[in-house]
């Protein structure tokens, strides 16, 4: 079991947590698997079976579009970050 | 004994000497000499030659070699009169120095020949008081507080987080801020906009800091700009000369604006955004590491993208994100540490923990990559509105 750390704009649809745990070997099993017991965070995080442009996920602090994408493998244990952009400065 | 006159005029004859004239030349020469100032302080302070390292005559011979190793190097000796570098001269030949010559005239022949002097850079009384905690610090020290003096950094947005930026790089003394801003302080902003207040309230947020600003330290010049940043002004701000811009900016457009124009323009960006309890931090620093487009390609759509103004923010985040912007804006200016570049530094203010990520240049950006598809500035607002074309 591994950690996915979910972005305040996206804690609604996860019940407010700041990380829920999840099950799988690699980065496409793990949100498969967050997807599903969450289905509303499917249209904000996957564009076409990847990863949406807009959305970095990091596996320990690396971006996975620099390791094997949805494909890089997650040791249990290991944290995995979703960040989407943030504007805000005010 | 020798009378004072009679050593000096003895020291003289033993130790070589040159006129103003043959100095200027020698200086001049690809092959220069080091060229020692061994006046006092007070007398350094008033003016020097060009190029002068300066060690006071009571330091001659403790300080030279670190200056000088190679005791073959040619080395100049200038005082006020050309006395105290016979004196001088003498001495550093007694420590097997083989090419040291006196400057005949000294300081007083050199002016009087009308060649160039330059005033030193050094910090008057008041400003030795206002910055003696910095003076005090090894990395930042007199140079790098006149760095600092001399240093431009532009503000974008004088809100959240440009607030305690702009009030810790103008008490730190950095010379020149500008501060672009097209909006007018609201009650709503108070809860955490620092650099405002009360009785401010409808004014213009530019204005009101440099109002903030011109109190809390009048060695530092504040250039507002009422008006926010676009495709159409950017270049005539920019051109005002910027040597760090801190993005304090509250929407996407003018995030990627500022992006663009970094590059193009090779100015380091302290980028910081916030939103609720939660903080990003980095520099992006052009042509040494990635830029924004590397870390976020594409905008995201405006449901995931709720403001401030929409989702709220804790008071105190952007001053702590802002204060950190102004950290690593010092940093740029003196030329010191490790600054984010590469790294994304995340701060949860509910879990009080810091992360960090990597940040990689992307090859393929389109604007910092190898071959960019985009090299001039495009329509932001129109970019960032939903779901644009992949460039």
């Amino acid at each position: 079991m591994s950690r996915i750390r979910i972005p305040p704009m996206l804690r609604g649809e996860v019940g407010g947590a700041r990380e829920v745990p999840a099950e799988g070997e690699s980065v496409r099993e793990l949100l498969d698997d967050l997807m599903d017991r969450f289905p509303s965070l499917r249209p904000q995080l996957e564009e076409g079976g990847e990863i949406a442009p807009f959305v970095n996920v990091y596996v320990e602090g690396e971006d996975v579009r620099t390791l094997d994408g949805l494909d890089t493998p997650v040791r249990n244990g290991e944290t995995v970050i979703l960040l989407p952009a943030m504007a805000g400065g005010a | 004994m020798p009378s004072y006159r009679e050593l000096l005029a003895q020291l003289r004859s033993e130790i070589e000497e040159v006129d103003v004239v043959r100095a200027h030349e020698l200086l001049a020469a690809a092959d220069r000499p080091l060229l020692v100032d061994i006046r006092e302080l007070d007398e350094w302070t008033e003016g020097r030659i060009p190029g002068a390292i300066h060690i006071p005559r009571g330091n001659l011979e403790s300080r030279i070699e670190a200056a000088a190793p190679d005791k073959a190097q040619p080395v100049v000796l200038y005082c006020a009169q050309g006395n105290r570098s016979v004196f001088g001269a003498k001495s550093l030949a007694e420590l097997g120095y083989e090419n040291v010559v006196s400057l005949a005239g000294g300081y007083t022949d050199w002016k009087r020949s009308g060649f160039e002097t330059e005033l030193p850079r050094s910090l008057d009384g008041a400003k030795r008081a206002r910055y003696s905690r910095h003076l005090l610090i090894p990395e930042v020290g007199e140079e790098g507080q006149m760095k600092l003096l001399e240093s431009r950094v532009l503000l974008l947005g004088a809100g959240g987080l440009g607030s305690p930026a702009a009030l810790y790089l103008a008490a730190a003394g950095v010379g020149r801020l500008g501060i672009v801003d097209d909006d007018k302080v609201d009650a709503s902003n108070l809860q955490r906009q620092v650099l405002h207040s009360t009785s401010r309230l409808g004014e213009w947020k530019a204005e009101s800091a440099k109002q903030t600003i011109a109190e809390l330290n009048p060695d530092v010049e504040v250039v507002p700009y009422r008006e926010r940043l676009t495709s159409e002004n950017v270049e005539r701000i920019l051109a005002d000369g910027w040597d760090v811009i801190v993005d304090g900016a509250d929407n996407f457009p003018t995030r990627y604006l500022i992006n663009d124009a970094s590059v193009w323009h090779g100015i380091p960006l302290v980028h910081g955004s916030i939103y609720r309890f939660e903080g990003q931090l980095t520099v992006f620093k052009p042509g040494d590491g990635p830029c924004y487009r590397c870390l976020f390609p594409l905008p995201p759509p405006p449901e995931l993208a709720p403001s401030c103004a929409e989702g709220g923010v804790l008071g105190v985040l952007p001053g702590i994100v802002g204060s950190l912007q102004a950290s690593e804006a010092l940093k740029l200016c003196l030329g010191v540490g490790e600054s984010l570049s590469g790294r994304l530094l995340l701060f949860d203010a509910l879990a009080t923990e810091f992360s960090e990520v990597k940040l990689r240049k992307d090859p393929n950006c389109p604007v910092c990559g190898d071959s960019p598809s985009i090299t001039e500035y495009v329509d932001y607002v129109e970019f960032c509105s939903g779901r644009p074309a992949q460039v």
